[in-house]
């Protein structure tokens, strides 16, 4: 019922920046993930989506070097590597935001995107981190009113663009966005939605994990299927229907049916 | 005025209360209130450059009624800052102003800056600690620590005083090492390490102490003659002034100018000219009116010079930004690649040895060493300054300042209520009020922040 095999989009002939491949994670008697293959190209937003316990937390978590894979392997830009902490991660070039985003609140807009990495160390320089911060929110059209004010007083698309902004910083390869419209208004979700289509044209590989099938068809290239801890289907949208992908996540029908009706579907729907 | 340690042997409440008495003792009050008024509008002033000019509902900040409308705009919201103090201060002094002339005469503003400076030092630790989210219960047992080992290894082993002095220091620092190794490796509450350091060096002092009890300081020692008898020279305060006001002046015009070039909104020149000369009239002012009797204490400005630099850094560093994170999200910090432990080592170990500095300045001040040094009131008092000063219980929020203004005010009240001949009841119940206006206030504009969403 589930499929292992890589599926390589048929579009894409540059090589993958990451690629994983046989990912597995237990906790203890828990499999979390049991064997997941995973792509991720430049100028490309693809979501991970799946029920819950599905892994796709785990993925991300295995990504961002917070729990190291029990098996598997990783391949950035065609090195083997390993990633065995969230600095390992950030060194290879993968910047995580997670659901929480980790902002200080008390803390306003530039402090926060230059937190760890502050410009200037017995004195900050202040102009400096104010002007690229300027610069970087002007990069990503966000509407912020002031880069002085305390993140508290942000409203929740504009924190998601802060901790976005901020992940952009380490000048990354790979961006993992965790539920970035969870939580958010209509004008907010369209707000940081638009906002993945710039990472997109700054050539970003932007890996997607939501809940929301209406954010992830809007948004996505490619939708990556998880059930159970393995892979359950791989889409390219345009040429796939949300019940396809909801089928697939539920495990309603059997992926290899699912796959063969998406792809002949796929020539009529065109995109 | 004597306050930290009424329950002191004879000895040293005598002592105490003779320095205090020697200039009427009033004088303290208004002097300090000054300068530190002055030092905190020198700091505020920097901020809210910094602040007032790029908040949104200010864009039209650059005109001196912008300033003001975002101003007001923030304190409406609750980002009160420390506004509340600056207030009560103004009113204490008032009040106390009215009801006895002497209150605001030099001699006891002399006296108020002196005694502020002890327990402001304690308080400066505590705004550390406080603005990472933790406490130190036992900085008043660590003053006591410090002050015994001056006294015994200065007069019985006949240390020379230097190595005396860093020796409580770094007992101190040694105290701030253990407790941040217990709370960074074991996870347990710094309420409970230090409630467990405030007995447990309170029996250290005890101890180094030994049969003696109370051990006097020699009155002709440096350290006393600092503590009761320095001054600065009139021209050098005036220098002071007139440094700090071009010095303020200079800094921010060239970082206004550089923020032009970087096409940032930056203060208009006015702006800061007025600021500068306002800083230099407020310093002058208050230094003149202190010179007319002693003068500037340099225990006091030993003080005052540990705030300004704790501000800068807690404002300008990579280290003050990481306190603030800390103290803001422990785990956003984490993420965001800050050293957390390093943090709260360096916090703990400050705010510890700073205690220990407090300690060798109260001794100092009183010339002797004895079992209730740091005792009594001590430790409240100087929680209770911060607090007071605006620093929130709460973590992430506060400035080096609030311990200056913070003691201000208790100092103040303390000194007031003495001139009025009330006793020590009357001054605990009333500084308790105060404490807890100041807490209470602290929490509606913590909840008026939420509504507003400046949280």
């Amino acid at each position: 019922m589930t499929l292992a095999q890589p599926i390589v989009p048929p579009t894409r002939t540059d090589p993958p920046v990451l690629t994983m491949r046989g990912m597995g994670k237990s906790f203890g008697a828990v499999q979390a993930l049991a064997e997941v293959d995973l792509d991720i190209f430049a100028r490309e937003v693809v979501a991970i989506v799946g029920d819950n316990g599905a892994g796709k937390s785990t993925l991300v978590k295995i990504l961002a070097g917070v729990h190291p894979a029990d098996r598997g392997t990783m391949e950035f830009e065609g090195r083997r590597v390993t990633v065995s902490s969230p600095t390992d991660s950030r060194d290879l070039g993968i910047a995580t935001v997670f659901q929480d985003l980790a902002l200080c609140d008390n803390l306003d807009v530039v402090s926060n995107l230059f937190l760890g990495r502050e410009i200037g160390t017995l004195a900050l320089n202040e102009i400096e981190m104010e002007k690229r911060s300027w610069t970087l929110l002007r990069q990503l059209s966000a509407k912020i009113p002031s880069v002085r004010i305390a993140v508290a007083s942000l409203s929740g698309g504009q924190r998601q663009t802060v901790a976005i902004a901020r992940s952009l910083l380490g000048d990354p390869k790979v961006v993992i966005l965790d539920e970035p419209t969870a939580a958010l208004g209509v004008a907010q979700t369209a707000e940081v939605l638009n906002l993945i289509e710039r990472l997109r044209e700054r050539g970003l590989g932007v890996v997607l994990i939501s809940h929301n099938m209406a954010d992830v068809m809007a948004v996505a290239d490619r939708v990556v299927v998880l059930r159970l801890g393995r892979n359950n289907g791989e889409f390219p949208i345009g040429q796939v229907t949300q019940e396809d992908i909801v089928a697939a996540i539920t495990g309603a029908t059997d992926n290899v049916v699912t796959r063969r009706a998406s792809g002949t579907r796929g020539h009529e729907d065109g995109s | 005025m004597s306050d930290p340690k009424a329950p002191a042997g004879p000895d040293a409440s005598g002592a105490d209360e003779t320095v205090v008495g020697e200039t009427v003792a009033d004088e303290t009050v208004a002097d300090e209130t000054v300068a530190e008024e002055t030092a905190a509008d020198e700091t505020a002033a920097d901020e809210t450059v910094a602040e007032v000019v790029f908040e949104e509902e200010s864009l039209d900040a650059r005109s001196p009624m912008g300033a003001w409308r975002g101003f007001v705009s923030r304190t409406r919201t609750g980002d009160l800052g420390s506004l509340p103090v600056v207030i009560g201060v103004i009113l204490i002094w008032g009040i106390f102003g009215i009801l006895n002339p002497d209150f605001l005469s030099s001699s006891n503003l002399v006296n108020l800056a002196l005694q502020c400076a002890a327990i402001g030092t304690i308080a400066l630790g505590v705004v550390l600690v406080l603005l990472v989210a933790q406490i130190d219960l036992s900085i008043g047992s660590i003053s006591g620590l410090a002050a015994a080992i001056l006294a015994v290894s200065f007069t019985q082993w006949n240390w020379p005083l230097p190595v005396a002095i860093v020796a409580a220091l770094a007992v101190g620092a040694i105290i701030g090492l253990f407790y941040s190794f217990l709370y960074t490796r074991f996870g347990v509450p710094s309420f409970v390490i230090t409630l467990a350091g405030l007995l447990g060096i309170l029996g250290l002092q005890l101890y180094v102490l030994g049969s003696l009890g109370s051990i006097n300081i020699p009155f002709d020692s440096w350290i006393v003659r600092f503590a009761q008898q320095m001054f600065l020279p009139p021209w050098l305060s005036y220098l002071v002034a007139v440094v700090a006001g071009a010095g303020y002046g200079i800094t921010a015009y060239l970082a206004a100018v550089r923020r032009k070039q970087a096409e940032l909104e930056a203060v208009p020149a006015v702006e800061i000219v007025i600021r500068s000369i306002l800083l230099f009239l407020l310093l002058g002012v208050a230094f003149w009116y202190l010179n007319t009797n002693r003068g500037v204490g340099l225990m006091f400005v030993v003080f005052m010079a540990l705030v300004v630099i704790l501000n800068y850094a807690l404002t300008r560093t990579r280290w003050g930004r990481s306190v603030f994170a800390v103290g803001g999200s422990v785990e956003a910090a984490r993420r965001a690649g800050i050293r957390v432990n390093r943090v709260f080592f360096s916090v703990f170990v400050l705010s510890t040895t700073l205690a220990a500095l407090g300690g060798l300045l109260a001794a100092g001040r009183l010339a002797a060493a004895n079992q209730s040094s740091g005792g009594g009131d001590t430790n409240l008092t100087a929680i209770a300054a911060a607090v007071i000063g605006g620093t929130s219980l709460f973590g992430g929020r506060g400035s080096a300042w609030s311990a200056l203004l913070g003691i201000v005010v208790i100092q103040s009240i303390a000194s007031g209520l003495t001139l009025l001949s009330l006793d020590s009841s009357i001054r605990y119940m009333v500084t308790g009020a105060v404490l807890l206006v100041a807490v209470i206030i602290d929490a509606l504009s913590r909840r008026s922040r939420a509504i507003h969403g400046r949280a």
